[in-house]
């Protein structure tokens, strides 16, 4: 840790966070808080897809369930068992992170295109299991009662704790970007991304490292699912697995340039840019879906570096500076 | 009991439409090593089509399989040179998200213009009793038809100089492009037929359930199933695969509540994914 403190990159992500934190206080813009919060999630949804995508080059159209299962854990326990708000969101990260282990020490023999199925398939299954599940309200859902913000100075106050720890979640992801690109372990997982057999040769435990990812990548989208659906006060299963986001998730990793920290949250903050504008444009209103596999596309075919390879390209200096 | 047995073999008969669909995909795969995440859509499209074509023309179900078959095909050759030529030969990764990225226009543009309503065809038909029990006539004429699909399939991989040209890619690329074999032509065929194969199997779906815009997830999902059953890039056993898969399906209908099917179906896959990652029925892989 103190290697990283001296580093540029970590003071640039304070400086971002900081940024979160401080531009909505002033004045308190609600309106502003509530464009940044979305901001928030997308780059804590993309980082941490970023881990599998970037890093390990594993694809994992599933995210959303991490997302999804963890506001369920959540809302249930301030719910049904009436727990405090901290702790349940903690419980739902841990919770949807052992799962993830547990499950990715399974699927994750499985190598490339088949990996990938698999996580359509996680998503599709766990969506049909909860909607089945009536101890969560099958596919009616939870109703939260405003009760429970009392602790935290009642319903207007509470957003704004909500909101913090939302930007509190974004900075972790982009710490935990950070970290593991910097260890031993994220040059494991790139080396499997390049090519997974001479990985395995020269001794990366490759199983073993692509289920920890997996997990790693469960836990802050997970809080981040409790944190989104304690602000809705309202679950329920089409919603939680909504593969819009994850998908959005996808475009904005490639968009800003997979395997880097700084890209994703440029593509964050660009897609949510284009994502307001297109919204309140009348004719593509209904278009939100295409228009991101357009730009999915395009990117695919024709600048598989995202836009940190552009810039490394044409300033090769901050290869140095941005990671 | 004997209601069971009819409720087996009711679901085989529509497990051979599954293993049409998913011969679609399991071709592509075997040929290029690309996994088409348009097959959902393509099915869908294919329901679409025939849903259009009926309401339009007034004819039956049955006589729009070969405008679908055709227009399939070209749309499968369109995709090749969109989302998949530029792929061949990178990681599967990039396949894997440009075909992703036609499927969110696809089913994009769908639901800007249909809406994810409930939609349906109907076609009078009359059953085949045994006993107490009746087969619909719809199942046994898709069941029909996509046997004889499948087996125009077999016989065009293996007595044709064009189908033994793509087993020749499919075998080893290098090796067929020295000896003259235009690869990417083949290629381009070989995702025409598959997306064709994919419309078809839509088509013949669309006559036995409703559907919808959204319905292509779970035919996806149940291809992937079968095509892991079988063996991906064999279509052989992708038809075993659907069998197999309708028969589960027959067998748990009586006593599972049908919004547990996908679970059950996903576990399976899962459980096949990790078991036998060469499929059940694949006697080597890549037979294609």
């Amino acid at each position: 840790m103190p290697r990283l403190v001296r580093r540029p990159f970590f003071w640039i992500i304070a400086l971002v966070i900081a940024a979160f934190v401080v531009a909505p206080s002033i004045g308190d813009n609600v309106e502003l808080r509530e464009s940044l919060i979305l901001a928030a999630l997308y780059i804590t949804l993309a980082s941490n897809i970023n881990l599998m995508l970037g890093y390990a080059g594993y694809i994992n159209f599933g995210s959303i369930v991490f997302f999804g299962l963890g506001g369920y854990i959540c809302v249930w326990l301030v719910n049904a068992h009436a727990w405090p708000l901290s702790l349940s969101l903690l419980a739902a990260g841990i919770c949807v992170s052992i799962l993830a282990l547990i499950f990715g020490l399974g699927i994750l023999r499985l190598r490339g295109a088949f990996f990938a199925l698999a996580t359509i398939g996680v998503n599709e299954g766990v969506q049909a299991a909860v909607q089945n599940f009536t101890p969560w309200g099958g596919s009616s859902g939870m109703y939260l009662s405003p009760e429970i913000f009392q602790p935290l100075g009642g319903a207007g106050p509470a957003l704004w704790v909500l909101y913090f720890l939302m930007v509190a979640v974004m900075g972790l992801s982009l710490y935990l970007s950070y970290a593991i690109k910097t260890s031993k372990f994220g040059l494991g997982l790139l080396a499997i991304g390049q090519n997974e057999d001479v990985a395995a040769i020269l001794g990366v435990p490759t199983p073993l490292y692509k289920a920890l990812v997996y997990s790693a990548s469960a836990f802050l989208p997970a809080v981040a699912g409790g944190i989104y659906f304690l602000k809705s006060a309202f679950i329920q299963p089409s919603d939680a697995f909504d593969l819009t986001l994850s998908t959005e998730a996808i475009v904005i990793a490639m968009l800003g340039g997979q395997g880097t920290v700084t890209g994703v949250a440029l593509g964050a903050y660009l897609y949510e840019e284009l994502r307001g504008y297109l919204l309140t444009s009348e004719t593509f209103a209904n278009f939100q879906l295409v228009v991101a596999g357009v730009l999915l596309l395009l990117i695919v075919l024709f600048f598989p570096a995202g836009l940190m390879g552009w810039i490394y390209a044409r300033f090769p200096r901050t290869q140095k500076v941005l990671e | 009991m004997l209601g069971i047995i009819a409720s087996i073999i009711d679901g085989v008969l529509v497990g051979l439409v599954y293993g049409l669909a998913a011969m679609g995909l399991t071709l592509i795969w075997g040929v290029m090593n690309v996994i088409n995440l348009t097959h959902g859509a393509m099915i869908v499209a294919g329901m679409f089509a025939v849903f259009l074509l009926v309401q339009a023309l007034g004819i039956t179900p049955y006589a729009a399989l070969p405008p679908v078959l055709i227009g399939g095909f070209v749309v499968g050759i369109l995709l090749y040179w969109i989302a998949v030529h530029r792929m061949i030969g990178r990681p599967p990764l990039m396949s894997l998200l440009s075909t992703f990225a036609v499927n969110l226009v696809l089913i994009g543009v769908g639901t800007a213009i249909w809406g994810t309503a409930l939609f349906n065809i109907d076609v009078s038909m009359p059953g085949l009793s045994i006993g107490r029990y009746t087969f619909p006539g719809v199942h046994i004429v898709a069941a029909a038809l996509a046997a004889v699909m499948a087996c125009l399939l077999y016989l065009f991989l293996h007595y044709t100089r064009l189908g033994k040209a793509m087993r020749a890619v499919a075998n080893n690329r290098e090796a067929a492009e020295l000896v003259g074999v235009p690869t990417t032509r083949v290629l381009a065929l070989s995702v025409g037929i598959g997306v064709a194969l994919a419309g078809v199997s839509g088509t013949l779906i669309a006559t036995l359930f409703p559907f919808t815009l959204l319905s292509g997830d779970a035919y996806q999902l149940k291809s992937f199933l079968v095509t892991v059953l079988g063996g991906l890039g064999n279509p052989v056993g992708a038809l075993m695969g659907g069998m197999a898969l309708g028969l589960l399906e027959g067998l748990v209908t009586p006593f599972v509540p049908v919004s547990w099917t996908l679970v059950i179906e996903f576990a399976l896959f899962v459980v096949v994914l990790i078991a036998f990652p060469a499929g059940v029925f694949a006697a080597r892989r890549g037979a294609l």
